[in-house]
């Protein structure tokens, strides 16, 4: 595991965690979904949860949820433990799943009205939070209509203000805009952000950098079941680089001796990929931008264009473990330490 | 980095209690009722059903099976209204498989609610949706010319002892619920279930005219019991208490076997 930095404690009083998860073993046989995971998430903050598909991050989230228990470890959600409070756990959470899980049959308010009854809210109370809710996420004009009638995004915002209705003191959204056009995924961040602004601390699951940079304050990055880096998003950012430098080179042949070059002279991050014709390069500062330009320009290759974006799951990985998502095969030979 | 953790808010014990249970499960029975209103065909094997089966029959095989088809009308409409319970106990499975399916029931097991309360709104609705198919089959059957030979007192036990019997079948119902992968899947295997126990007892006609090895069939099936005792107490004719007696021991039985596995394995799952 790779510490990125020790976190700081920013506000320099004592900070209470919200989540506190030591050790957690969940198998299914002989797949280790979560094999030994530790994480934190403090009080009022964002966690972002990041690793590819199959990681673990729903099975982590389910147990964090009650809804499956652990072989092994603890995890104390608000004060409760998972295993011997669940009830009064459940209080405190609010989910929303990788998969809807409102009631197609039922109307929008109907669902929303649902789940303040079975919080116990009086029904006056439940019908006012319903309303208040299905304005907020803009689903006012949608709120009589069965929820089999909404699109995927108003369905994700269903969900969303679902896990609201109990104001919940931490929230877990699992993949919350997979799926999603970028136009809903912007509003569902939106949403997030101002959740967090009223002082929910989340729980967020993802599978692009993108979205944990955007929400995030810190960063647990996991890949079967395992923690494999952690620490503070801008601090995972200046290892990997906030962003990537993508290379268009006129003679797509040029690719393979393009990453060689580089590789040459000590920027070893730079993967290319036939499909695309682009080399790309994570960036860690100016003069590694500077270095990276004036390697190719000065061999000469010819360049088509040039362009910068946000890191890949892929890159991220690359450069946290020195190993592609693809083929991190548990080889202890292969994992060495990335040149920073 | 520090350790302090986030203290509990509220200090309120883990135990729900009889209010809090009756509240939720209220409020998932007319969650199962709205289903029902927004989902109209799901009502057709309920309502439905029994109405076909008694115009099916009373027209096109009462003559031929009871000389007229007054008589028949009095044979058939009793044993129709027994077998309703059985009907709604299998919607039981099938509602409870689509919740686990659709990802619902994990939204209700993140909420501090009894496991039990959602279990008991399913079977609260489906009696509700009994008590209505018992009322339309009833008043249908009167539009036709049936009639009630005794009072009120013995519709009500008419109704209350095929409920008793669904209650047990629930516990059947919700086992296959849980076993099967699809909705369509517990529907399939019940008809499987249901079809031969329903032709294979009493309900549509007299087994003494069946074979002898269809005979031992039917004599035991507690389909058979249940309509006759029906028949008893509607018509006023034949014993009661034998055949009541019958489906009161099967029911016991039934619950006895099944209610522990199906608990079982609704505990676990939740
Ligand atoms: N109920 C289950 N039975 C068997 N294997 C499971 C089950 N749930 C998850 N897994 C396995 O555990 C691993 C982690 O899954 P999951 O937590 O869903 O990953 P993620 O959400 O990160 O994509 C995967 O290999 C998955 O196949
Ligand atoms: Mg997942």
């Amino acid at each position: 595991m790779t510490r990125i930095a020790t976190a700081p404690n920013d506000r320099g009083a004592a900070v209470g965690n919200a989540v506190e998860v030591r050790g957690i073993v969940k198998h299914y046989g002989t797949t280790k979904a979560l094999d030994g995971v530790d994480l934190t998430v403090k009080e009022g903050t964002v966690l972002g949860v990041l690793g590819p598909n199959g990681a673990g991050k729903t099975t982590l989230v389910r147990v964090l949820s009650t809804l499956i228990k652990p072989d092994a470890g603890t995890a104390v959600v608000g004060g409760y433990d998972v295993l011997r409070q669940p009830k009064q756990l459940r209080r405190t959470i609010g989910l929303t799943g990788q998969y809807a899980s409102v009631d197609e049959l039922l109307s929008g308010y109907e669902n929303l009205y649902l789940i303040g009854r079975l919080l116990d809210l009086p029904r006056r109370e439940a019908r006012a939070r319903a309303t208040e809710l299905l304005e907020r996420f803009s689903l006012t004009e949608a709120a009589k209509r069965t929820a089999k009638t909404y699109s995927g995004g108003m369905r994700r915002r269903l969900d969303l203000a679902a896990s609201m209705i109990g104001r919940p003191r931490v929230l877990y959204l699992d993949e919350p805009t997979t799926g999603l056009d970028p136009r809903t995924r912007n509003e569902v961040w939106d949403e997030v952000q101002r959740m967090v602004a009223e002082g929910t601390t989340v729980l967020l699951t993802t599978q692009y950098m993108e979205e944990a940079e955007q929400l995030a304050n810190e960063l647990t990055v996991i890949d079967r079941g395992k923690v494999i880096a952690n620490g503070l998003v801008s601090d995972l950012k200046a290892k990997v680089g906030g962003q990537t430098l993508q290379v268009r080179p006129a003679r797509p042949a040029d690719l393979p001796e393009m990453a060689r070059c580089l590789r040459e002279n000590g920027v070893s991050t730079a993967t290319y990929s036939a499909d695309t014709g682009l080399l790309a390069v994570p960036i860690t500062g100016e003069e590694q931008l500077t270095a990276v330009i004036g390697v190719l320009g000065g061999r000469g290759f010819a360049i088509a264009g040039i362009d910068t974006k946000v890191p890949s799951l892929d890159e991220v990985f690359l450069a946290i473990t020195g190993k592609p998502v693809a083929d991190a095969e548990p080889v202890p030979s292969l994992a060495k330490e990335p040149v920073a | 980095m520090t350790t302090a953790t986030l203290a509990p808010a509220r200090a309120e014990d883990s135990r729900i209690g009889l209010s809090g249970t009756l509240r939720h499960v209220g409020a998932l029975t007319r969650r199962n009722l709205m289903r029902i209103k927004a989902d109209p065909e799901s009502m057709f094997d309920a309502v439905l059903m029994p109405v076909i089966f008694t115009v099916l029959f009373v027209y096109v095989f009462g003559g031929a099976m009871a000389g007229d088809q007054d008589t028949y009308k009095q044979y058939l409409v009793p044993g129709l209204l027994g077998q309703t319970g059985l009907t709604l106990a299998m919607a039981v499975g099938t509602g409870l498989n689509s919740d686990f399916q659709t990802g619902v029931m994990d939204r209700f097991r993140t909420l501090p609610i009894g496991r039990a309360s959602v279990l008991l709104s399913k079977i609260a609705a489906e009696t509700l949706r009994g008590l209505l198919s018992f009322a339309i089959l009833i008043g249908f059957a009167m539009c036709i010319g049936f009639e009630v030979k005794t009072g009120p007192l013995e519709v009500l036990a008419t109704i209350g002892l095929a409920l008793v019997f669904g209650m047990s079948i629930v516990w059947i119902s919700m086992l296959l619920g849980m076993a099967l992968r699809s909705a369509q899947a517990v529907q399939g295997v019940a008809m499987l279930v249901l079809m031969p126990m329903q032709f294979g007892s009493s309900i549509f006609a007299p087994t003494q005219t069946m074979p002898g090895w269809l005979q031992s069939f039917t004599k035991v099936n507690p389909l058979s019991a249940l309509a006759d005792a029906s028949r008893a107490l509607l018509n006023g004719q034949g014993a009661v208490a034998h055949p009541v007696m019958i489906v009161l021991i099967w029911s016991a039985a039934v619950t006895a076997v099944f209610a522990p596995l199906a608990v079982a394995r609704f505990r676990k799952r939740t």
